[in-house]
């Protein structure tokens, strides 16, 4: 996993961009081997980034609240307010929307922020590129919607409510109930983890292929290719705008199932 | 680089577990400080922004009807008082009415007892002065009576200068119960 640094170390072509292209090295090389790797890279210092600005913006611009909003104050009061309104008290009604809103806002500002490393020049790659961080957050999601479901229900009838279909008849049931626990149980950390993962792996591989091609082409000792280089490069910026929408619509998507999750919890029947 | 080959690109699906780690601490207190510290004074904030509209409107309508209500109440003290107006006009026209009346009334009484009164006095003037011309008329003629058979009885004198002596007479006596006055 090291020699990728190294490759980059010694600034040899990394073209064609692969698996390899998302390693990234310990900034001190005498952690690397020891339970610290990892910890101080560039994907971290990313995290720390995003999360030092949010609480950062978030409590300057809520410092003294007013009624009459500031500039400042409205910006942030838009931001949970556009979770709190269109995700959480569409989802849940007034009263558990609010309870949930925090939370949800919270995940999604999270998510946008990390995916939008993936198009901030020097550093265009997102931590979601690599599966521990939305990994981490469907873990999270499914233990508050399995926790909010026990809590609202008791076990029991949580489990029956999420794995026996209402209105089934009996003899399929044997069929229907591994199919459910599969699918609301099982597959939805993962499948949540897994869109938000391979949307950001896929767009730092695109953004990859068309940048590192441009300066592929420009190496090219064909005048003709060096030309076509410019291509390239239109490409990736036009990517880069293409990414600008896929951030902001995995984080809303990755958001919006968490609050449909919960809901699914709180409600009598799925 | 030789990792991923040995594990044929399946590595990059099985998370890295410091990776992890850093990023459950971080959002970890993202979530803290944010659900903590901020969210929770925006929904306050939003309640006191809804109080401050919905308590705006109400003190609005509160005082739109209590102007109504003053508006209402003027317009019925204006009837009253309109009312009442009338009423006292009435009353002075009935008043003014009846007065003239009994002003008429008594003028015509003062006039016909005045005229009475003047009736009175000329029939009791008359009725005096009858009697004393009835009396005097009488005395007159009686002594006239007296003369003239006075005369016949004396001798058969002239009738003319019986007259002329009565009204001689009669000059004389004047003369002296005016003299003797």
């Amino acid at each position: 996993m090291t020699d990728s640094a190294i490759v980059l170390a010694e600034g040899e072509s990394h073209f064609p961009p692969g698996i390899h292209s998302f390693d990234f090295a310990d900034w001190f090389s005498g952690l690397t081997g020891t339970a610290l790797a990892h910890m101080f890279t560039t994907i971290t210092m990313a995290v720390w980034a995003t999360v030092a600005i949010l609480i950062v913006f978030f409590l300057w611009a809520y410092r003294k609240p007013q009624i009459v909003p500031t500039k400042k104050q409205w910006l942030a009061e838009s931001a949970y307010g556009f979770i709190r309104n269109t995700v959480a008290i569409d989802l849940m009604g007034k009263k558990d929307g609010v309870r949930f809103a925090p939370y949800l806002a919270t995940l999604f500002l999270f998510i946008v922020l990390m995916n939008f490393w993936a198009i901030v020049p020097g550093v265009q790659i997102s931590p979601n590129a690599h599966i521990a961080f939305p990994a981490m957050l469907a873990v999270l999601s499914w233990i508050m919607y399995v926790w909010v479901g026990i809590k609202q229900h008791g076990l029991v009838k949580w489990l029956k409510i999420t794995v026996v279909p209402p209105g089934a008849p009996a003899f399929v049931l044997p069929l229907l109930i591994p199919i459910e626990i599969l699918q609301n149980i099982i597959l939805r950390p993962v499948t949540l983890a897994l869109r938000l993962f391979a949307n950001m792996f896929a767009g730092h591989l695109i953004l990859l292929v068309f940048i590192l091609g441009g300066f592929e082409m420009l190496n090219s000792s064909n005048f003709f290719i060096q030309g076509l280089s410019v291509f390239s490069f239109a490409m990736g910026i036009a990517m880069t705008l293409f990414e600008l929408i896929v951030i902001l619509l995995q984080a809303y998507v990755f958001t919006l199932l968490t609050g449909m999750y919960i809901q699914g919890s709180l409600a009598e029947e799925h | 680089m030789i990792l991923a080959a040995e594990e044929g690109g399946t590595g990059i699906l099985f998370p890295i577990w410091q990776e992890m780690l850093i990023g459950a601490i971080a959002f970890g207190l993202l979530c803290f400080v944010l659900i903590k510290f901020v969210f929770p004074r925006m929904e306050k904030t939003f309640e006191a922004r809804v109080d401050a509209i919905e308590g705006g409107i109400e003190r609005a309508e509160r005082a739109q009807e209590e102007a109504n209500q003053t508006l209402e109440e003027y317009r019925r003290k204006l009837a009253t008082a309109q009312e009442e107006a009338a009423a006292i006009r009435d009353e002075a026209r009935a008043t003014a009415e009846a007065s003239k009346e009994e002003i008429l009334v008594s003028a015509r009484e003062e006039a016909n007892r005045i005229i009475a009164a003047g009736h009175a006095q000329a029939e009791a003037s008359r009725q005096q002065l009858i009697r004393e011309l009835r009396s005097e008329v009488g005395h007159l003629a009686v002594d006239l009576a007296g003369k003239i058979i006075g005369q016949r009885l004396a001798g058969d004198a002239d009738t003319t200068a019986t007259v002329d002596r009565f009204l001689a007479e009669i000059v004389d006596e004047t003369a002296e119960t005016s003299g003797a006055r």
